[in-house]
């Protein structure tokens, strides 16, 4: 340890919070250097002085009895509540408001806090899906056999593509139900690292893709061709975003 | 909780602080008038939200409240004290430069301690009170002040350093 180390370290040090080993080259330093024995033993003035108990601002005691005092009746506010039959009357007035604004206005609604609401729904599917071990209700690599598979269990058809060659194997399929309807899951994989596809029908608009995280999780989503499609892995950001590439010229080629 | 043993473990856990709480605020308020205030108010925010607290130690619970209601206070009020000044935040002055000798340091008496502290920026002299004065670890004061223990060494080195040069340059004033 030479001085400009244990310079940097000599408050850690006189303060006892640097670990043995560091501890003990210190002290041998500081035994043979006079330099840094005299910023210890300066260290060592400075605190001495701050430790002055004229320095420590202790409660004065009419403080004191006035904060216990006021707990004490905030205590008691606590613990009885006046009635206020109007502050309920308030309360079921904006209750009822709501229910109203929440009925005529929130399926008009598609903005960020639906989104937020719907990749929670998401994330739950993907991750239930990986604990029950139920990734698949039809496992195939053979796009031909999945996508038939969901005609008669859905009312619209998903665009079931399989991109092997690219690194990322189709492994199956199987009914989700997200957003109270049944939606088509394809799943995936990329290095042991899985990918829920989910797909429903969308708006007529294309939207563009948006990607989020959550515990870890990366969800990408967008509108394309009338479907609407959520990407959930944990695969990280990059990657996802690369199939999803792949998907979206998969299903409408670019001219 | 019921209402009569949230007061009653309130008073046992966190009430014995009071000097803890009254004695940071004064320094970061620096007069009694306003650190009664503020220690008033963190105490009553403290019971408010004493459901919240989940055992461990009353004092770090209670000195971080009232940090937090100290600095709403003091940007409402002073906000020129919550914003660090450029010296202090870059420029580190050599420990050579203001290793002053021991023996100059040993002759500061009180009052001179106590200006220079009142000298220093609210950062600086926060740390050093939660260190110096409270004697808390430098995991307590990472908690309190909500900081990572790497900037309290820091911290808490540049505040020193700080401080001796405040206490040399007073040393020097007096005859």
């Amino acid at each position: 340890m030479d001085c400009k180390e244990t310079q940097n370290l000599i408050d850690v040090y006189a303060d006892g919070e640097l670990d043995l080993v560091r501890n003990l080259e210190i002290d041998r330093h500081i035994e043979q250097c006079a330099l840094c024995s005299e910023s210890y033993k300066n260290h060592q003035a400075l605190r001495n002085g701050l430790k002055s108990a004229a320095l420590y601002y202790r409660s004065p005691d009419a403080l004191q009895r006035r904060i216990q005092s006021s707990v004490r009746k905030a205590a008691k506010a606590q613990a009885a509540p006046r009635a206020q039959p109007w502050r309920w009357f308030g309360v079921a007035a904006s209750m009822a408001v709501a229910a109203l604004v929440a009925l005529v206005f929130v399926p008009l609604l598609r903005g960020p806090a639906a989104d937020e609401l719907l990749a929670k729904e998401i994330l739950s599917s993907h991750v239930r899906s990986l604990m029950a071990d139920h990734l698949a209700d039809i496992s195939s690599s053979d796009q031909h056999t999945v996508k038939p598979w969901f005609a008669g269990k859905l009312d619209f058809s998903p665009p079931v593509e399989d991109f092997a060659k690219q690194g990322f194997p189709l492994i199956g399929g199987r009914l989700d139900y997200l957003e109270n309807r049944p939606v088509a899951a394809l799943v995936y994989e990329r290095r042991k690292h899985f990918i829920n596809l989910f797909v429903w029908p969308g708006s007529e608009a294309d939207v563009p893709t948006k990607t989020v995280s959550r515990q870890g999780y990366n969800l990408i989503h967008w509108t394309q061709s009338h479907m609407t499609y959520w990407a959930s892995s944990d695969l990280d950001k990059s990657e996802l975003q690369e199939f999803v590439r792949l998907l979206q010229n998969q299903i409408s080629p670019r001219p | 909780m019921e209402a009569r043993d949230k007061l009653a473990r309130f008073e046992q856990t966190i009430v014995p602080h009071l000097d803890a709480a009254y004695n940071l605020a004064r320094w970061l308020a620096r007069n009694e008038h306003d650190a009664e205030d503020v220690a008033q108010e963190a105490c009553l925010r403290a019971f408010k939200f004493f459901d919240n607290f989940r055992g461990g130690d009353g004092r770090v619970w209670l000195l971080t409240i009232v940090r937090n209601t100290c600095y709403t206070w003091l940007r409402q009020n002073r906000p020129h004290e919550t914003i660090s000044s450029f010296d202090e935040k870059i420029h580190t002055p050599d420990s050579d430069a203001s290793n002053p000798a021991t023996l100059a340091l040993q002759s500061a008496n009180d009052q001179m301690l106590r200006q220079s502290l009142e000298d220093l920026s609210t950062e600086f002299r926060e740390i050093v009170i939660l260190r110096d004065l409270e004697g808390l670890s430098y995991k307590e004061i990472a908690d309190i002040a909500g900081i990572p223990l790497g900037t309290v060494m820091s911290r808490l080195a540049r505040a020193r350093e700080r401080l001796k040069q405040l206490l040399v340059d007073r040393l020097k004033e007096e005859p």
